[in-house]
């Protein structure tokens, strides 16, 4: 991993032509900002120029951040087994705005793009196949969104009666979310008989 | 004869049809629950289209909710074959983040685990392989050694599968000299075990029939579907992360990596087997170096990990350290790290975003048996219906992982 640094990052900046925004390190690893309409010609660039050689992609995920605007990152975690060094490209969309589908530069991006949309509900365009991959034949919402509870909104069941699998809306009760933070530290709010404290 | 041709009596034409099947998801050969619609031309697949998720337990959304400590535990379940591969890669990103050394002993622990793992992991897939094309015995003689390596994760551990050993800083408990002992004498003992199987299957005619020249990924193929693993090594690309980007103490131990020639599915079994051998070599050096290396198997850094149950007894500040962190937890610088470990069906990664909070803002685990099997469908294409079980045999599969 002796390649790894900041030079690189200047160096992709500066081929890539205005797609790669920023390149910053963190953790030793190196994660550079695109713009989304430009992430194919990017990554093929990364993957065809003789400088960076990063043959495979290892992982396409999506991250959530509903407070911002664009709240999808699409995450792309790349690997030159040539020059021995991993990189993460990350470009921002949000629930609307496609993204142009790089299945065409890594074909393994196929499935991880179908699992973002499945999970998040990004839409990539040009997918060959834009389905859903790891939920249920049905399903309804895009249950690692941040808004999505944890126990979903369905439960099913084997009914005796019916001969057949019936779907129900969830009857637990909500997941019950201990607060352990210590109010010193996160706690955003009075603690019981605290309410004047701040008075 | 062209002339012969045109005088025989005409036939009448008969309507093909194409077949549309379903494989599983309740099938032997389908290593759990995968269901594959196939597209067949007499018996030839024309094409493949795998519906996973049925396994799907929504992992990375629960892990959301959950303090770190309290996520180790749904590793264990992802690859239930080598679970403690799986705990590895997510303490190792913990570990990154938050700057914690692993003393030396600890990391020989966890080295030999892994590497029990692999071997765990290869047995169950070179002997069902060995089944999926017809042959009962392997997996049956393959048991009995997974039976034995069961009983060193139980005795290190207390649990046979679902270990929970590898905490973040080392490993929850020190390994008794008995046990030692133990795994050094299976490691003599099991290389008679390797020569009776591969005199059983590697030069066995039939399995040879079914599996040399079938499924074959060459270089570039291996490379642009993100494989990894024995996926890419049988393909010929000299490519392990234990050697390529050591972790733990893997670059003071000696072994070989084996690579294959032709990238079939014989090619892959061959690496299985020797890997299993120099898996075996590197857990004789672990014995070797755990007696000459005495000392902590945990970082003494309170914040992180918990204290021991005989310092709680007397003193305050354990109390309250072991009280914190088994309700609030430690928490995790903020940023977003990428660790990944070569675990034994590739490379297992965990890409892990922290919000600065005790619990992950997301993890994405990569699991390399999701990339391999979306290749089912160029790999199959043209082969026949039988050698499906073959070339799903040989990625080596395990639903846990894939479904997440």
């Amino acid at each position: 991993m002796s390649l790894l640094s900041q030079d690189l990052g200047d160096k992709i900046i500066a081929k890539a032509k205005g797609a790669v925004t920023a390149a910053s390190m963190a953790f030793g690893e190196l994660n550079l900002e695109a713009r989304a309409d430009q992430i194919v010609p990017l990554l093929t660039l990364l993957r065809d120029d003789s400088d960076f050689q990063f043959q495979q992609l290892v992982e396409l995920c999506g991250v959530d951040y509903p407070q911002r605007p664009l709240r999808f990152d699409v995450v792309y975690l790349l690997l030159s087994l040539t020059k021995n060094v991993r990189i993460r490209v990350k470009v921002q969309t949000d629930e609307d705005t496609a993204v142009p589908s790089v299945a065409s530069v890594y074909p393994n991006a196929d499935w991880c793009e179908r699992e973002a949309f499945d999970m998040y509900g990004i839409f990539f365009s040009g997918h060959p196949d834009l389905r859903r991959i790891l939920t249920d034949y049905g399903f309804h919402g895009h249950p690692l969104r941040k808004d999505f509870p944890m126990s979903g909104y369905v439960e099913v069941r084997y009914d005796d009666s019916l001969k057949r699998v019936v779907y129900e809306p969830v009857k637990i009760t909500e997941f019950r979310a201990f607060d352990f933070l210590s109010p010193w530290e996160g706690a955003q709010y009075a603690l019981p008989g605290d309410e004047k404290a701040k008075g | 004869m062209a002339d012969d041709m045109t005088s025989l009596p005409a036939v009448p034409e008969t309507k093909v049809r194409k077949f549309n099947i379903n494989f599983g998801p309740q099938h032997p050969a389908a290593h759990g629950v995968l269901r594959l619609v196939l597209e067949l031309d007499g018996e030839v697949v024309e094409r493949v289209d795998p519906h996973i998720g049925l396994l799907h337990r929504g992992t990375e959304k629960l892990m959301e909710a959950r303090t770190y400590l309290q996520n180790t535990p749904y590793f264990d379940r992802l690859d239930y074959v080598a679970p403690m591969n799986q705990e590895h890669a997510f303490v190792m990103a913990i570990e990154k983040m938050l700057g914690l050394e692993v003393p030396k002993r600890a990391q020989l622990i966890r080295v030999l685990f892994c590497e029990i793992g692999r071997i765990l992991s290869h047995l169950l897939n070179v002997t069902t392989q060995a089944m999926d094309v017809g042959a009962l015995t392997p997996p049956l003689w393959g048991f009995e050694q997974r039976e034995k390596l069961m009983v060193f994760y139980e005795r290190a551990c207390g649990a046979r599968l679902h270990a929970n050993y590898f905490r973040p800083g080392g490993v929850h408990q020190d390994l008794t000299e008995a046990l030692i002992a133990d795994i050094d004498a299976w490691c003599v003992d099991f290389p008679n075990y390797m020569r009776d199987m591969d005199d059983l299957i590697t030069g066995n005619r039939i399995f040879k029939q079914r599996n040399v020249d079938i499924g074959v990924v060459t270089r570039e193929e291996a490379l642009a579907w993100g494989f990894s693993g024995v996926m890419v090594r049988g393909s010929g690309i000299a490519w392990d992360l234990r050697r390529n980007q050591p972790y733990e103490c893997y670059d003071e131990l000696e072994f070989d990596i084996p690579l294959g020639k032709n990238g079939d599915c014989y090619d892959r079994y061959l690496c299985r087997m020797e890997e299993m051998r120099q898996s075996v070599r590197i857990m004789r050096q672990c014995c070797a170096k755990l007696g000459t290396t005495p000392g902590p198997v945990m970082t003494e850094n309170n914040k992180v990990v918990p204290p021991r149950r005989a310092d709680m007894k007397r003193s305050m500040e354990a109390l309250i350290h072991h009280f914190k962190l088994y309700t609030e937890g430690f928490h995790v610088p903020a940023g977003e790290v990428y660790t990944c470990v070569e675990a034994p069906k590739g490379e297992f990664g965990v890409y892990l975003v922290a919000d600065g909070s005790n619990k992950p803002y997301r993890c994405k685990i990569r699991a390399p048996g999701f990339h391999h099997l979306q290749s089912m469908d160029w790999m199959n294409r043209g082969h026949m219906l039988a050698d499906v079980s073959a070339i799903l045999g040989s990625l080596d599969i395990v639903f846990g992982e894939v479904d997440r």
